[in-house]
């Protein structure tokens, strides 16, 4: 192994890892134990290997990494060959992580990718925490907003400051078409998905009456099949499966009905699977681009050799190259990020719930005036007591006279408490006072 | 910029993780919690949550105490994703309506329900958009068209047509249930 650190193979890395230079950050110090860290050491975890998933883990392969997971839940389709490079026609009904696995491992010597053939929400907080980075390359808005909430979830706070050591960074790159962006997130640090949310365009939606009554578009025919015809026909006794060519077919048909019903033209069997299985047409070197500068971001973060970007870029290559980078700010009532939970200090094993609601009204630095409270037990939501809302109150009023602990709460457990007080729901972290009761339980 | 990496690093070493075993709230959670918390009904409206740990999940009750469908009761599924707010729910009317938005499956014609959603509506918006739809009913934005054209050209059959399908009966060749509270 030893001579590996000096072999030709890292020479162009090791020019970057063992000189110094104008832009190396502060911490930097140029060493051969930085190619060794990165080569044995640092543990990344790439999500989607999808179109940029391929490039990335291409690229952070090439670049040393070598303890690289991949997690996927999709099956490789004909469509995909033209740019997910990783995947042969042979391959096509095979999981995309475990093929995309196969063949860097095949292809690059001393890399190690393990493949999860998974969603990822089927791991839990354990499998994430392993990482020191996530770099993500997925299409899906949900995706990342769990991924998010699940990277924060894991920040350690120590009297209300954030530790450090338990930031897990993220990096997302996105495409569509022609344009791109790329963005370092530090949980707790920068903003978060959350933070930016209002940056992702909204859905396509047409008015319902328009798709009913006015059809223009051949979208329009497809949406009101969609919409309209299939719950009330049913016509396999299931949920659309974008997959499924006879749900297309079916869907295509009656789409077709509709449009020449109403003289649309241009509606194709390809348009109706594009709009059904929601299809952004991907361009191999946006992907390419985007890839780059994340796997980029992935080194810089694993090394210090030189600065993050700060912290978000956007890439247009629609009319010649345009990009640009800016700072997106933390957004103050973030509800994902800026809850640093408070923690509540429980002393009475007996403490009810009535008693924590009083206490809530009552404390001067809360005051609130009709908290609803929630809580997650043993992995499930549970309403607590929530007095605006009749329906919910009448099933919710026993709570009150039960003990925390009855309730399920437990030391470190999460309350998120909703009032008029404040703009956003906020978390409280209850901490009992150890005594022999509460460590029975 | 922070030292992050070797900071980590030292830990990975070390110790074994120890955060992260606690489930949190989703973002989509948090929001919903504090939207049904605040929902501030009109008195002709109420809610049932069949199950009080399922905030995403639950019905609205409009009982129009003015306009065409006075005296009737309209129920209302609501359906909140995990992209709430993102996305609006999904609303479906469950009670058979003569209207000329909301079609004879149940789904409704309000703008901000699709098209017009915007993050920072909440569900009160949506209560607040259905009651408006019984009290003045859009006949340039059918989704029921035979209805619609009913209430543009003659507004007192279209009172008779409602009045008849909240009493159950048919209406042209369709049968309404009775809804009348």
């Amino acid at each position: 192994m030893g001579s590996d650190y000096t072999h030709r193979r890292w020479s162009n890395l090791r020019k970057v890892l063992e000189r110094s230079g104008p832009f190396c950050r502060p911490d930097f110090e140029p060493s051969s134990e930085n190619l060794q860290m990165l080569l044995e050491r640092c543990k990344v975890l790439v999500v989607g290997a999808g179109g940029l998933g391929c490039e990335l883990l291409k690229n952070l392969a090439l670049m040393g990494f070598r303890h690289i997971h991949v997690i996927d839940m999709d099956t490789i389709e004909l469509s995909n060959l033209n740019r997910q490079f990783l995947f042969r026609h042979k391959d096509i009904g095979s999981y995309k992580a475990e093929v995309a696995a196969k063949f860097i491992n095949a292809r690059v010597p001393g890399c190690n990718v393990i493949a999860h053939n998974c969603e990822i929400q089927a791991k839990d907080a354990a499998f994430y925490q392993q990482f020191h980075m996530i770099i993500c390359g997925l299409d899906s808005i949900v995706a990342r907003r769990w991924l998010n909430g699940m990277l924060i979830s894991l920040l350690v706070y120590e009297n209300g400051t954030l530790e450090q050591g338990s930031v897990i960074p993220l990096i997302d790159g996105g495409t569509e078409g022609f344009k791109g962006n790329a963005r370092v997130i530090l949980p707790g640090m920068n903003p978060c998905i959350e933070c930016t949310l209002d940056l992702y365009p909204p859905q396509v939606t047409y008015p319902l009456c328009t798709i009913a009554n006015t059809p223009r578009l051949p979208e329009h025919c497809v949406e009101y099949v969609k919409v309209i015809q299939w719950p009330k026909e049913n016509p396999f006794d299931c949920a659309i499966d974008g997959d499924d060519p006879q749900h297309i077919n079916w869907i295509y048909e009656k789409s077709n009905e509709r449009a020449t019903q109403f003289g649309i033209q241009g509606l194709t069997y390809r348009l109706v699977q594009g709009i059904i299985k929601n299809i952004i047409p991907a361009v191999a070197s946006t992907n390419a681009v985007i890839a780059a500068i994340c796997a980029t971001e992935a080194f810089k973060l694993a090394t210090s050799c030189s600065a993050s970007l700060n912290n978000y870029m956007v890439l247009n290559n629609l009319d010649g190259v345009y990009t640009y980078t800016y700072e997106a700010e933390k957004k103050q009532n973030c509800l994902a990020c800026s809850q640093v939970p408070r923690e509540l200090e429980i002393k009475d094993s007996k403490y009810k719930l009535q008693d924590l609601i009083e206490l809530l009204c009552e404390r001067p630095d809360l005051q609130m005036k009709s908290p609803g409270l929630t809580a997650i037990i043993n992995g499930k939501n549970k309403t607590l007591y929530i007095q605006t809302v009749s329906s919910i109150e009448q099933k919710t009023r026993e709570n009150l006279s039960k003990t925390l602990i009855e309730l399920g709460l437990k030391d470190d457990s999460e309350i998120n408490i909703a009032d008029i007080t404040t703009p956003n729901t906020v978390t409280l972290k209850l901490k009992f006072s150890h005594n022999d009761s509460i460590s029975r339980q | 910029m922070i030292k992050l990496f070797s900071l980590k690093q030292a830990k990975k070493d070390g110790e074994s993780p120890k955060a992260g075993t606690q489930k949190k709230a989703s973002a989509a959670q948090l929001r919903i919690t504090k939207d049904i918390n605040e929902l501030n009904l009109p008195k002709t409206c109420g809610t049932e949550f069949p199950d009080p740990d399922d905030l995403l999940s639950f019905k609205l009750i409009i009982c129009p105490d003015e306009g065409f469908y006075r005296g009737g009761r309209f129920v209302f599924s609501f359906k909140v994703g995990p992209n709430y707010p993102h996305e609006p729910p999904k609303v479906k009317c469950e009670t058979q309506v003569y209207h000329p938005n909301i079609d004879l499956d149940g789904n409704v014609c309000l703008n901000i329900l699709r098209e017009d959603w915007k993050p920072v509506l909440t569900i009160n918006s949506i209560v607040y958009g259905l009651q408006y739809l019984f009290l003045e009913p859009n006949p340039e934005d059918p989704l029921n068209k035979d209805a619609a054209e009913v209430l543009q050209n003659n507004r007192r059959a279209f009172e008779q047509n409602v009045a008849k399908a909240m009493r159950g009966g048919y209406v042209g060749s369709y049968y309404f249930e009775r809804c009348l509270k």
